[in-house]
C-alpha cells in the first residue's frame, strides 16, 4: 500500500513516504498501522480483572522485597562469628508442622473463594475461621521458635547470619499477621455488608495475597531452612 | 578481595602512540591553558596510564558528541518554523537506512570502548603488583577517625598523616579501616581504593618523579572528612633511609597508643613512630584490636570537642 | 513519655536553620491564614486534599516537586558559597551542618523534588492519553500522594527538630550505624524515605494497572503516546526496584534500632552488601526518573516540530532496552571496592551497553526535529537545550564505566558534574518542558512565553556555568563534600562554579515570576480550544482543563497519534466529527482516606525516630482504622447525568468549531 495515495487530499509539497517493512515509525496522519496490536484494545477491563491484575503487581513487588531479604541471607549465612549455625539451630519437626499449618490454611481459604462464589455466608465464615485458626497456629509455633532462639542465646544480635534469619522469617511472620488482620476484616465485612462486589474483590485479592504467602513461604523453607543447613 | 601475591606482574608497556602522547598534552592544553590537571599530569606509570584512557577514550567520544552537537542545533535552527527555504516533511517519521547508522554508531563505540574498559580493568586492577628491577616497598595503611596510619611492616615504623615512598620503586599497599569506610587517593599517582574495617584490599603503586604530592579520603567519613588529606613525598632512596631512621626515634605506636589514635581527632602535624608493635596491623583487620569507638553515645549531636572547623590541615 | 525528644533537639546555637524555618513557617502561616480568611478552605479541603481525580493529584505532586526543588536548591546555593568561603578558612557552616545539607541536598533533590514532579506529569497526563477517565486505583493514588508529602515533611522537620544524617544521601554502613551515628539523623532520613517509598511502590502499582489494563478501546501497545511507553517502563523498575530499597532501608533500620548485624562489619555482618542493594536500586531509579523525561522530550519535540516522533518502534524498543539493562549496571557505583578484574570489566561493559539505546534516542529525536517546522516555544527550548547538553553528561558517563578512569575520578567533583549533568539535563530540563507544556491543559491558560525564554536562558547558562568548573576542579583531584579545603589550584574553580550559582538563582526568580506573571494575566493567555500547541495525543482531545470525567465519551483509537488523526479530519471536511450519544458518567467519589492516612504515617514516623512507641503503635492503629471506615463506606460513586456531560462537552466543541472555521478563514485569506 503506497501511503502517499492513501491520503486524500495530501498537502502540496508533502514528500510521499516509503513503505515500512520494518516497522520503524508512524505512518502519515497515524493511520498506518492498521493492526491494532496487544491486549486492551477493546477498552478498559472490567474492574475486577483490574484490582486483581493491580494486587498481581503488588504481590510481584512484595517478592522482589522477599528477593532482597534471601539475598541478604545467602551472604551473611556463614556470618556466624562463632556463634551457632544452622544445623545446630533449625528444629525441623517444627517447621514441617509449620509448613503442613500453611498449607492446610490456604487449603480452607481457598474453599472460602468457593463458598464466595457459591454466595453461601455460612461456610464461607466457617472457612476463614479455619484459615485463621491454621494462620494463628502457624504464627505461633513461629513465637516459640523464635523465643526459643532467643532463650538459647541464640537472637538476632548474635550473629549476623542469625540476622539475617530473623528478618527474612520475620517478615514473613509479619505478612501473615497482617493477613490475619485483614482476614478478621473481611469475615466481618462480608458479614456485615454481604456479597458486595467491592468486598467481593477485596476477598479476591485477601486470597492471592494468603495463597502469595505460601509461595514466599516454600522459598523461606527451601532457602533458609534446607539450603541453610546443608551449607 | 583477592590475593596480590598469588596474581602474575602485570607487563608495563607504553601502549598508546606518540600521537596519542601528544593528545594527552594538547588536549587538556586547549581546554585549560595554562591550568594543571593532577590526573592528566601524573607522577607515576600507573596515573600515567589512567591518564592515557582518560585522554584516548575522550578524544573517542568528544568525535561523536561534537558533530551530534552541532547537527542538533543546525537541524533545529534550519527546520525553524519561520525558514521558508526548509522543506516541511510532516509525514516523514522513518529511514531503514538512518535507522541502521543511529544503532551502529553507539554499538560500535561501545564496543571499541568496551575493549579498553575490558583490557584496563585487567591490566590496571589495583591488586595487581607492578613489574620493576625492586623489590617492592610494603606499606600498611589504617583509615582512622580522621586520620591516616602509615605502617611500614619492613622498617618497623609508622607515620601519621605522612606518607614518604622512594621514587622509582613500586609500593604495595595494604589498607584497612579503624571505623567507617574511606577511600585512599593520591590523585597523581593513580588508582584510588576503599578502606574497610574488618577486609584489607590491596592497591599497588609507584612514583618515578620526586615530588611531594597531594593525598586524601575520597570516601566520606563524617564530620572530620576533611582533614584526612596528607602529604605524599617521593623522595630519592637517601633520603628516605635518612627518614626511616629519622623516625627511628619517635614513640612506639603499641595497642594503647594506636587506642588513642582511633579516637576521633585530627592530626595537624605529621607524627612518626619509631617501633610497631608486630601484628598491628592483622589485628586490626581481625578486629581483635577494638574499633574506631566513634562520637561516643547518644545526645551527643554536636561534633566532638577536638574536631574544629578551619582552614587548612 | 516523649522517647528521646527534648527541649535539646532544637538547635537554637543555630541560626540559620532556625531563621530558615521561622521563615517558611511564616510563609506557611500567612497563606493559610489568607486561605482562611478568604473562606478557601472548604474549598481546597473538598476539591483538592481529599479529590481523588488524577489531574488535580498530578497538579498537586507537580507543586510538591516545585517547592522541594527550591528547597533543595538552597541547600545547593549554601553548599557552594560556603565552599567558595572554605579555602583555607572555615567558611561559614561548621561541619555537622555542612554534612547535613549536603545529605538533605541530594535526598530532597531524588526522593521529593524530581520523584513527585515526574510521577505528578505521569499521573496527569498517562490516563488522558489513553482516553480514559482516571487511574486504575483513584483513592491509592490519593493516599500515595499523601505518604510522599509525609516523608517530605518528615525531611522537613529535621530541621528545626533534632538534625538530619550527616552520611551523604545514601547512609552507607558502618558510617550510618549507630556508633558512628547516634543522633536521630539517620532516623528521620530512614522513615522519610520508607514512607513516602510505600507512596511511590503504590503509584508504580497503580501507573502499570492503568496502562496495561485501562486504555481507549483502539489503544493497542504500539498506538500508545511514546510518553505512556515511558511511564510503563519506569514505573515497570519502580515496582522492581523500590522493595530493595525498602529491604534495606529496612535492615539499616533493624540494625540501628535492634542492634542486628547487617552491615556492621562485625559478627558477620557486612557493609559492602549495603552497597550491593542500595545500588541495586539506586541505578535503576536514575532510569526511573530518567524514563518519563525521554517521554516527555519525544511528545514535546514531536508537538513542536509539527512530525511525528521519529522511528517510533524503534524508541520503544530502546525504552525497554534501558529498562531491562538497568538493572546490570550497579556495580559501577564502587568499581573501587576492589572486586578484580572481570567483575569490573564486565559491569564496565555493562554500564556502557545501556548508553546504546540512550544513544539511540538522542538521533532519533533529532531526526524529529528533520523535516519539522520547529517553534521554539519554551519546552522546546527546553527540549533543544536537553539534547545538546544530555551528550554531555552521556559521554563522562561512558568515560566513567571504563574502571581504570574510574579509579581516579570516583567520587570525585568529575563524577558531581556528570550524575548532574544527566539529572538536571533529563529530568530537570523535562520537568520544565513538560511543566510548561501541559500547564494549559491543566488551568486553561498558557504560561507566559517572556519569562519562561527568561527563566530558561538563565538557567541553561548558570547550570552550565556551575557544572563546568566542577568537572575541571574534579580532574584535579578534588573529591566531593569537603567542608574545607586547602589546595590552592581548587580555589578559582570553585569560586566560578559558585558565581554560576548566582545565574541560576535569576533563572529560578524567573521560574516562579513566570508562574505569577502568567495567574494574572490568565484572560490574555486563555486557552479555549483545548488544544494550544497544535497537539498530536489525546491530552489535546478534551478542554483545558479537561471535565473531571476526561472525555464526554471514551474516544475511539483507530490508529497512532490518536488526536492528530482526528484533527487532520476535521480540517479537511472543516467540521468537528458527529456529536455522540451521551451517556452519564459514573466517577469515584472524594475520599480524606489518603490526607487522614498520611496524618497517622507522620505520627508514626515522627514516634519512630523520637522513640515514643505508644505513639507510633496509634498511628498504626489509627492508620488501619482509616482503611476499614474506607471499606465500609456504602456510596463509592457519584453519576454526572447524560444531560451535564453534554452541556460540558458542547462547550468545548463551540469553540474548537470556532478554531476551526478561523483557521480555514485564514487559509482561504
Amino acid at each position: 500500500m503506497s501511503d502517499s495515495a492513501a491520503i486524500p487530499g495530501a498537502l502540496p509539497g508533502v514528500v510521499p513516504i516509503r513503505r515500512d517493512p520494518n516497522h520503524l515509525g508512524h505512518h502519515a496522519r497515524g493511520e498506518g498501522e492498521t493492526r491494532a496490536t496487544g491486549r486492551g484494545i477493546g477498552g478498559p477491563s472490567p474492574k475486577r480483572i483490574v484490582v486483581g491484575y493491580g494486587f498481581w503487581i503488588f504481590l510481584l513487588s512484595d517478592i522482589v522485597m522477599f528477593a532482597a531479604f534471601f539475598a541478604a541471607y545467602a551472604v551473611l549465612r556463614g556470618g556466624t562469628a562463632g556463634g551457632p549455625g544452622p544445623a545446630e539451630l533449625f528444629d525441623y519437626t517444627n517447621v514441617a508442622i509449620e509448613t503442613v499449618l500453611l498449607l492446610f490454611s490456604s487449603f480452607a481459604c481457598g474453599i472460602a473463594s468457593l463458598a464466595l462464589d457459591a454466595r453461601r455466608a455460612l461456610v464461607f465464615q466457617a472457612a476463614m475461621a479455619v484459615t485463621f485458626l491454621l494462620g494463628a497456629g502457624f504464627l505461633a509455633l513461629e513465637l516459640r521458635e523464635f523465643a526459643d532462639l532467643i532463650a538459647r542465646d541464640a537472637g538476632p544480635t548474635r550473629s549476623a547470619f542469625l540476622s539475617a534469619f530473623f528478618t527474612v522469617v520475620g517478615c514473613h511472620g509479619l505478612h501473615v499477621t497482617v493477613g490475619l488482620l485483614w482476614l478478621l476484616t473481611m469475615m466481618a465485612q462480608v458479614f456485615a455488608k454481604g456479597f458486595r462486589e467491592d468486598i467481593l474483590r477485596r476477598v479476591m485479592c485477601f486470597s492471592l495475597f494468603w495463597h502469595a504467602l505460601d509461595i514466599v513461604w516454600v522459598a523461606v523453607f527451601t532457602v533458609v531452612y534446607l539450603m541453610g543447613s546443608a551449607a | 578481595m583477592t590475593a596480590a601475591a598469588t596474581l602474575p606482574p602485570r607487563r608495563r608497556t607504553r601502549v598508546p602512540a606518540a600521537s596519542l602522547r601528544i593528545a594527552a598534552v594538547v588536549i587538556p592544553g586547549l581546554v585549560l591553558s595554562g591550568c594543571q590537571m593532577s590526573l592528566l599530569n601524573a607522577k607515576g606509570p600507573v596515573g600515567a596510564d589512567e591518564a592515557n584512557i582518560l585522554v584516548v577514550a575522550s578524544i573517542i567520544m568528544l568525535a561523536i558528541i561534537v558533530p551530534t552537537m552541532i547537527v542538533t542545533l543546525v537541524f533545529a535552527w534550519w527546520f525553524r518554523a519561520s525558514n521558508p527555504r526548509a522543506h516541511y516533511r510532516p509525514d516523514w517519521a522513518f529511514s531503514g537506512k538512518i535507522e541502521l547508522v543511529v544503532w551502529s554508531v553507539p554499538f560500535l563505540t561501545i564496543v571499541f570502548l568496551g575493549g579498553i574498559a575490558w583490557i584496563g580493568a585487567h591490566r590496571l586492577d589495583p591488586a595487581v603488583p607492578l613489574e620493576s628491577d625492586k623489590p617492592p616497598l610494603r606499606v600498611q595503611v589504617v583509615s582512622l577517625d580522621w586520620k591516616w596510619l602509615f605502617i611500614y611492616p619492613e622498617q618497623q615504623v609508622a607515620s601519621v598523616n605522612e606518607l614518604v615512598v622512594p621514587v622509582g620503586t613500586p609500593v604495595q599497599f595494604i589498607l584497612t579501616s579503624s571505623s567507617v569506610w574511606n577511600s585512599f587517593f593520591v590523585p597523581r599517582l593513580g588508582s584510588m581504593i576503599y578502606t574497610m574495617r574488618g577486609m584489607t584490599s590491596q592497591l599497588n603503586l609507584m612514583g618515578d618523579q620526586e615530588a611531594t604530592l597531594h593525598g586524601l579520603s575520597t570516601h566520606f567519613s563524617g564530620d572530620g572528612f576533611p582533614h584526612m588529606q596528607f602529604p605524599a613525598r617521593v623522595v630519592p632512596d637517601g633520603a628516605f633511609t635518612d627518614w626511616i631512621q629519622r623516625a627511628k626515634g619517635g614513640p612506639p605506636l603499641d595497642t594503647a597508643a594506636y587506642g588513642e589514635l582511633a579516637k576521633q581527632s585530627v592530626v595537624d602535624m605529621p607524627v612518626t613512630y619509631g617501633s610497631v608493635e608486630p601484628d598491628l596491623f592483622r589485628r586490626i583487620v581481625d578486629q581483635t584490636i577494638p574499633k574506631g569507638p566513634g562520637p561516643g553515645r547518644e545526645g551527643d549531636n554536636g561534633a566532638p570537642p577536638n574536631v574544629k572547623p578551619k582552614g587548612g590541615s | 513519655m516523649l522517647g528521646k525528644l527534648t527541649w535539646s533537639a532544637i538547635p537554637f546555637d543555630q541560626p540559620i536553620p532556625l531563621v530558615a524555618a521561622a521563615l517558611v513557617g511564616l510563609v506557611l502561616l500567612g497563606v493559610i491564614a489568607w486561605v482562611a480568611i478568604a473562606g478557601w478552605l472548604p474549598y481546597l479541603w473538598r476539591e483538592w486534599i481529599t479529590s481523588v481525580d488524577h489531574k488535580r493529584i498530578g497538579v498537586m505532586y507537580v507543586l510538591l516537586g516545585l517547592v522541594m526543588l527550591i528547597r533543595g536548591f538552597s541547600d545547593a546555593i549554601l553548599m557552594r558559597s560556603h565552599q567558595a568561603l572554605a579555602y583555607n578558612a572555615p567558611g561559614y557552616l561548621p561541619p555537622e551542618h555542612y554534612d547535613q545539607i549536603f545529605s538533605a541536598h541530594g535526598t530532597i533533590m531524588i526522593f521529593f523534588g524530581a520523584m513527585p514532579f515526574m510521577i505528578g506529569l505521569m499521573n496527569f497526563v498517562v490516563p488522558l492519553q489513553l482516553g480514559v477517565r482516571d487511574v486504575a486505583f483513584p483513592t491509592l493514588n490519593s493516599v500515595s500522594f499523601w505518604l510522599t508529602a509525609t516523608g517530605a515533611l518528615l525531611v522537613n522537620v529535621s530541621l528545626v527538630v533534632g538534625e538530619f544524617a550527616r552520611t551523604g544521601w545514601w547512609p552507607s554502613p558502618p558510617l550510618s550505624e549507630t556508633t558512628y551515628s547516634p543522633g536521630v539523623g539517620v532516623d528521620y532520613y530512614l522513615w522519610a524515605i520508607q514512607i513516602s517509598g510505600i507512596g511511590t511502590l503504590m503509584s508504580g502499582v497503580n501507573l502499570v494497572t492503568t496502562i496495561l489494563k485501562m486504555r481507549a478501546p483502539g489503544m493497542s501497545y504500539l498506538r500508545m503516546p511514546m510518553f505512556c511507553w515511558t511511564a510503563l517502563a519506569s514505573n515497570l523498575l519502580i515496582i522492581a526496584a523500590f522493595p530493595i530499597l525498602t529491604a534495606t532501608l529496612a535492615m539499616l533500620t533493624l540494625d540501628r534500632y535492634l542492634g542486628f548485624h547487617f552491615f556492621t562489619d562485625e559478627a558477620g555482618g557486612n557493609s559492602m552488601l549495603f552497597m550491593n542493594l542500595f545500588w541495586a536500586w539506586g541505578h535503576p531509579e536514575v532510569y526511573i526518573l530518567a524514563l518519563p523525561a525521554y517521554g516527555i522530550f519525544s511528545e514535546v519535540i514531536s508537538t513542536f516540530s509539527g512530525k511525528p516522533l521519529f522511528a517510533y518502534r524503534s524508541m520503544v524498543w530502546a525504552t525497554l532496552a534501558i529498562c531491562l539493562l538497568s538493572f546490570t549496571v550497579w556495580l559501577h557505583h564502587f568499581f573501587t571496592m576492589g572486586p578484580g578484574g572481570d567483575v569490573n570489566g564486565v559491569f564496565g561493559i555493562t554500564s556502557m551497553i545501556i548508553a546504546v539505546p540512550t544513544g539511540v534516542k538522542i538521533f532519533d529525536w533529532m531526526f524529529t526535529m528533520y523535516g519539522g517546522r520547529v517553534r521554539f516555544t519554551t519546552p522546546m527550548l527546553w527540549s533543544v537545550a536537553f539534547l545538546v547538553t544530555f551528550v554531555v553528561g552521556g559521554a563522562t558517563g561512558v568515560l566513567l564505566a571504563i574502571p581504570p578512569a574510574d579509579f581516579v575520578l570516583h567520587n570525585s567533583l568529575f563524577l558531581v558534574a556528570h550524575f548532574h549533568n544527566v539529572i538536571v539535563s533529563a529530568v530537570v530540563f523535562a520537568a520544565f518542558a513538560g511543566y510548561t507544556y501541559w500547564f494549559p491543559k491543566a488551568f486553561g491558560f498558557t504560561l507566559d512565553e517572556w519569562w519562561g525564554k527568561a527563566a530558561f536562558w538563565f538557567s541553561l547558562i548558570g547550570y552550565v556555568w556551575v557544572f563546568t568548573p566542577l568537572y575541571v576542579v574534579g580532574l584535579m583531584g578534588m573529591t566531593r563534600r569537603l567542608q574545607h579545603f586547602s589546595v590552592a589550584e581548587w580555589y578559582p574553580w570553585i569560586v566560578a562554579a559558585s558565581l554560576g550559582v548566582i545565574v541560576m538563582v535569576v533563572g529560578v526568580v524567573c521560574q516562579v515570576v513566570q508562574l505569577v506573571v502568567s495567574i494574572r494575566r490568565r484572560e490574555q493567555l486563555r486557552d479555549v480550544t483545548g488544544d494550544p500547541w497544535d497537539g498530536r495525543s489525546l491530552e489535546w482531545a478534551t478542554a483545558s482543563p479537561p471535565p473531571s470525567f476526561n472525555f464526554a465519551v471514551m474516544p475511539h483509537v483507530e490508529g497512532e497519534e490518536a488526536y492528530w488523526a482526528i484533527k487532520q479530519r476535521a480540517r479537511e471536511q472543516a467540521r468537528l466529527r458527529e456529536e455522540p450519544d451521551y451517556e452519564p458518567v459514573e466517577m469515584p467519589l472524594n475520599s480524606p482516606t489518603g490526607v487522614v492516612c498520611a496524618f497517622f504515617a507522620t505520627l508514626v514516623g515522627f514516634a519512630m525516630i523520637w522513640y515514643i512507641w505508644w505513639l507510633a503503635a496509634l498511628g498504626l492503629a489509627g492508620a488501619f482504622a482509616t482503611f476499614v471506615v474506607f471499606a465500609w463506606r456504602d456510596r463509592v460513586e457519584y453519576e454526572i447525568p447524560a444531560d451535564a456531560v453534554a452541556r460540558i462537552n458542547r462547550l468545548n466543541r463551540a469553540s474548537r468549531l470556532e478554531a476551526l472555521q478561523q483557521a480555514r478563514r485564514k487559509e482561504a485569506a
